[in-house]
């Protein structure tokens, strides 16, 4: 049997608190972050993704503390992004239990951040999350920083491409525009990095239906993170699982 | 039981783990509390060659060799697995413990991604007390090498990833796995329940 594709629980921390918006607003609160992990452990989740969704814009440490209490209570592989800046936050993380750390901001503004962490630590531990929106002038798709409040009019295939280089280990492919609308996911953003890329593609944004997992995966993607439809009740990852199969993927 | 600390990257998810699954587990960069034991368990994460340099720095690859002719229990989980052979094709002239016959050799997937990381499936070849009720069981994987036992009679699981590899190796007092217990949830909860139940002599 091959490789199962991953159902990623993503969980924004704001303060403490797991919070969930649409389109990077309106935020409203889902509970505590180490408690809904280890919910989502015990429920078949095969990653967890914890961001700090204020830490970029308010330029500080993503929590360490928030690793380590995960570490007591969540026996999957977890992440923990959101305003790591340097490879000094990166060592924190990772020795406070957290298996990979994601880069986004920050890689964009010192891309040799990629490339040291994924000297010191493994390309295994350096996860590249993109928050990219469709360009209103004409194909393709523009990288957004702090949380998509800034546009750097830089290609996002582009971008992709030169962290692989640099050693990144997988993507984080945010899609702003699908982004809390449970519509589905930007299926034509996974195909674009399947087919320029050779790492493996975490799809983000837009899932309100297992189907839009499912399309996901034979777009092209290895992993589908996904966050309300799982904070609000309307699919356990069993659920999702379950369906999956049925569909011929292979799940965990 | 003593879960030997020498500055792997993974100590503190694997107590985590031992801990939830009931061991009463000291994390001990002290030799003698090693040699002391009455099972150990070593982690392991990186490169076989940083492995086995930090184990020598501390005076732990005599304690480990203690530990496993000791008949004591004694579990190696992924880079902790790789270092109880005799080398690896990643540190070339690097001596591992060699309490296993046979070498650490390169994952070739051929057309699929290197390192093998996330899920994959355990196939049980031999029966073992610590991985009792875990066959084809998913578990969690990130590595680029895996062990090639030299006798058969070592190999007690595989896994296939564009080809099958060894996936857990064992004998006697001595069980290894190529995959991270401590991040597969249940499955790796239950293994880890298993040896204890072992070391304790419930098996």
């Amino acid at each position: 049997m091959a490789l199962c594709v991953r159902i990623i629980p993503c969980l924004d921390v704001d303060a403490g608190r797991v919070v969930k918006g649409t389109r990077f607003r309106d935020l409203r609160d889902a509970g505590d972050p180490v408690e809904l992990a280890a919910r989502y452990d015990a429920e078949g989740a095969d990653e967890i993704v914890f961001y700090d969704i204020t830490a970029s814009h308010e330029r500080r440490a993503t929590s360490v503390a928030l690793a380590r209490r995960a570490a007591e209570e969540v026996f999957i592989p977890y992440t923990i992004g959101g305003g790591v800046r340097t490879v000094e936050d990166m060592r924190a993380m990772l020795r406070s239990g957290a298996d990979k750390v994601s880069v986004n901001t920050a890689a964009v503004k010192n891309p040799d951040l990629i490339s040291e962490g994924a000297e010191r630590f493994g390309s295994q531990c350096v996860v590249l999350s993109v928050d990219v929106k469709r360009r209103e002038d004409g194909p393709g798709w523009e990288v957004y920083l702090n949380g998509g409040r800034v546009n750097t009019g830089r290609d996002a295939l582009e971008w992709l491409v030169e962290g692989e280089r640099r050693g990144a280990g997988e993507y984080v492919l945010n899609s702003m525009d699908a982004d809390g609308t449970e519509t589905g996911y930007d299926l034509e953003l996974i195909s674009a990095v399947a087919e320029h890329t050779n790492l493996p593609v975490i799809a983000s944004g837009g899932a309100g239906h297992p189907d839009h997992m499912v399309a996901a995966v034979e777009a092209g993607a290895d992993a589908v993170l996904a966050a309300s439809i799982f904070h609000f009740g309307e699919w356990s990852i069993a659920e999702v699982k379950a369906w999956m199969k049925k569909a011929g993927i292979p799940v965990r | 039981m003593s879960l030997v600390d020498y500055g792997a990257g993974n100590t503190l998810s694997v107590t985590r783990a031992l801990r939830k699954a009931g061991a009463d587990v000291e994390l001990t960069p002290d030799p003698d509390r090693v040699a002391r034991a009455d099972a150990v368990v070593l982690p392991g994460v990186g490169a076989f060659g940083d492995c086995m340099r930090k184990l020598r720095e501390r005076g732990m690859d005599e304690a480990c060799l203690d530990a496993c002719r000791s008949g004591k229990p004694f579990l190696g989980v992924c880079v902790g697995l790789q270092v109880l052979f005799e080398g690896s094709e990643e540190s070339p002239g690097v001596a591992g413990l060699g309490v296993l016959p046979g070498r650490v050799v390169r994952l070739r997937a051929k057309g699929l991604k290197v390192p093998h990381m996330g899920w994959n499936h355990l196939d049980i070849v031999r029966e073992h007390p610590v991985l009792a009720g875990l066959d084809g069981e998913a578990f969690y994987f990130v590595h680029s090498y895996h062990p090639a036992p030299r006798e058969e009679r070592d190999l007690l699981g595989t896994a296939e990833y564009g080809g099958r590899f060894c996936a857990a190796a064992g004998r006697e007092n001595l069980v290894a796995v190529q995959f991270h217990p401590e991040k597969s949830s249940r499955a790796g909860l239950r293994l880890y329940e298993n040896f204890l139940d072992w070391a304790r002599g419930d098996g």
